[in-house]
């Protein structure tokens, strides 16, 4: 099987961090993984990308045109890429500072998370990527939560190893969101 | 076995280096290669190495050949502005038949270009670079283990021809992360390097390494004994990878990032049924010319794809049988240039 998810926003939402611990915990459910960050010249506030391709077998292409799942954590993003998503894919937004509607991505399923809001009322709005994170695994069903929550001693440094409790909570917390809300 | 790790194409390039013997490293950042830099100005000191940022990348890659000459394993790395600055030295190189590797990540050009994935930098690559008709290896790798396994393979390719190779890769391989199996150095049978020049001090008859030849006939005969050693590379060393090619009504050719997009395509075509195979050139010199020839002997249809307007494709047209018929779709490199793999199935469905 073979997974592909776009994951987009802008710098300094932890684009590249979210796709580097999707791709740590495929590592750890021993899947082949190809992680590809989009490489512009902007500054801090531009936007990021990034694609996670994770199988069992060869990933092969790291470019993917029309990705299975996207993950949209601001509004530009939403505008230039949702539409790319694959029919019969998923769409998971960002929704307080995404505006969008379900009759915008036809054959698309539309999982609106209130990504922020989630982060904020957990005390700190950087874990904005660990709630986008936690969404997309229970909502694809293509990680496990607990492959997440371990691959978190591998793609924070050392020094952020404290935070691990907080981040697995924002994991649980866009979980239940995206899960609940959406079926 | 041991454990995957998750590196990113440069990294991986950076501790194949270390890993193949390589203490001593001379370059000048540039984006999209600074990894590679920054990973050996960390790891190389404490190993007993030496890295130096050069004054420029004319300064490195003339490090490099001095290094090189005293018979130790040495490297640099650049983009495609900077590979550009070192041509006169790398033609120096290949004038003294001095062994050392050169990285290139390969960015958009010409000029200044820009940090996108392009590999508009092969005809540079392949047909020599600088001046007076010399050649180099050139390894084209398509995964990050590839950049792992192929650099360690350069140093080895390059003492055993003591001709300087290169790897040759773009800003997709050389950005992406991957797992990774790291490995020992696999074992090699070596030539001793006599020709190294060691000092006074160590008491052996003097060495002279030297790119000059004024004598009646010894240029003459210079360039022929390299350019047999050029054909024996030819009939020893070509790698090329096949992918459902025995059946194949179109053969999808392509290097390096773009074989791994193409793969994908290739993969949707045989899904829809289609009879599609894929051959990808991983020595880019010497081309494997041989592997050409044979599948154009069953299979009359080849599609060239390339993140340029059309360099490789000239040595596939030159490479296969007279009959078959090659055809070409390019991107030449920028923001936004990357081709999907869908848009490479619908050029498949076009020219199947």
């Amino acid at each position: 099987m073979r997974h592909d998810v776009f994951i987009a926003g802008y710098g300094g939402q932890g684009v590249l961090l979210a796709g580097n611990l999707l791709s740590y915990a495929a590592i750890h459910e021993n899947r082949n993984v190809s992680f590809f960050p989009a490489y512009g010249v902007e500054k801090r506030g531009g936007s990021a990308m990034c694609t996670v391709v994770f199988a069992d077998g060869d990933t092969g292409s790291p470019v993917v045109g029309n990705p299975s799942v996207a993950i949209i954590l601001n509004q530009l993003s939403f505008d230039k890429y949702a539409a790319k998503v694959k029919p019969g894919g998923l769409c998971i937004i960002n929704s307080t500072l995404v505006e969008a509607d379900a009759g915008q991505l036809p054959g698309v399923e539309l999982v609106a998370v209130p990504m922020n809001q989630i982060a904020l009322d957990l005390g700190d709005m950087r874990m904005v990527n660990m709630v986008a994170c936690g969404a997309y695994a229970a909502k694809s069903g293509s990680l496990a939560l607990d492959s997440l929550e371990d691959a978190l001693k591998k793609a924070l440094p050392e020094r952020n190893h404290r935070l691990i409790p907080a981040n697995i909570k924002a994991i649980r917390a866009g979980a239940a969101a995206a899960t609940q809300r959406n079926t | 076995m041991s454990e995957k790790l998750f590196v990113k194409g440069n990294e991986a390039v950076a501790m194949a280096a270390i890993e193949a013997g390589c203490r001593y490293y001379f370059g000048y950042p540039i984006t999209p290669q600074s990894d590679i830099p920054e990973y050996l100005s960390r790891e190389l000191p404490p190993l007993g190495g030496e890295f130096i940022q050069a004054e420029s990348e004319i300064g490195a890659i003339n490090m490099l050949l001095g290094a090189s000459a005293t018979g130790v394993r040495a490297m640099t790395s650049s983009s495609g502005p900077g590979i550009s600055l070192k041509q006169e030295g790398i033609s120096y190189m290949a004038g003294s038949e001095l062994p050392g590797v050169i990285v290139d990540i390969m960015r958009a050009g010409p000029g200044l270009g820009g940090i996108d994935a392009s590999q508009a930098d092969y005809f540079q690559a392949t047909r020599g670079g600088g001046h007076g008709g010399y050649r180099i290896i050139v390894l084209a790798p398509a995964s990050v283990q590839e950049m792992y396994d192929l650099t360690m393979r350069a140093f080895d390719l390059s003492d055993i021809y003591r001709i300087p190779a290169m790897v040759l890769a773009d800003s997709v391989i050389g950005q992406m992360k991957e797992s990774l199996t790291a490995h020992p150095r696999p074992k090699a049978t070596l030539p001793a390097k006599e020709w190294a020049v060691r000092g006074r001090e160590s008491g052996e008859p003097q060495n002279i390494v030297k790119s000059l030849y004024l004598g009646d006939g010894e240029m003459e005969a210079f360039h022929w004994k390299m350019h047999a050693r050029y054909q024996e590379l030819a009939e020893k060393e070509c790698r090329w990878e096949e992918i459902e090619t025995t059946d194949a009504a179109l053969v999808v050719t392509a290097f390096g990032s773009t074989a791994r997009i193409a793969r994908t395509a290739v993969a949707m075509a045989r899904e829809a049924g289609m009879k599609v195979g894929l051959l990808r050139p991983i020595t880019l010199f010497p081309f494997p010319r041989q592997a050409y020839e044979t599948i154009s002997g069953y299979c009359k249809r080849f599609l060239t794809i390339e993140l340029s307007t059309g360099q490789m494709v000239e040595d596939v047209r030159l490479s296969v049988a007279r009959d078959a018929e090659v055809a070409f779709y390019g991107r030449p490199p920028g923001a936004g240039s990357l081709p999907t793999p869908e848009e490479l199935f619908e050029q498949i469905k076009k020219q199947y």
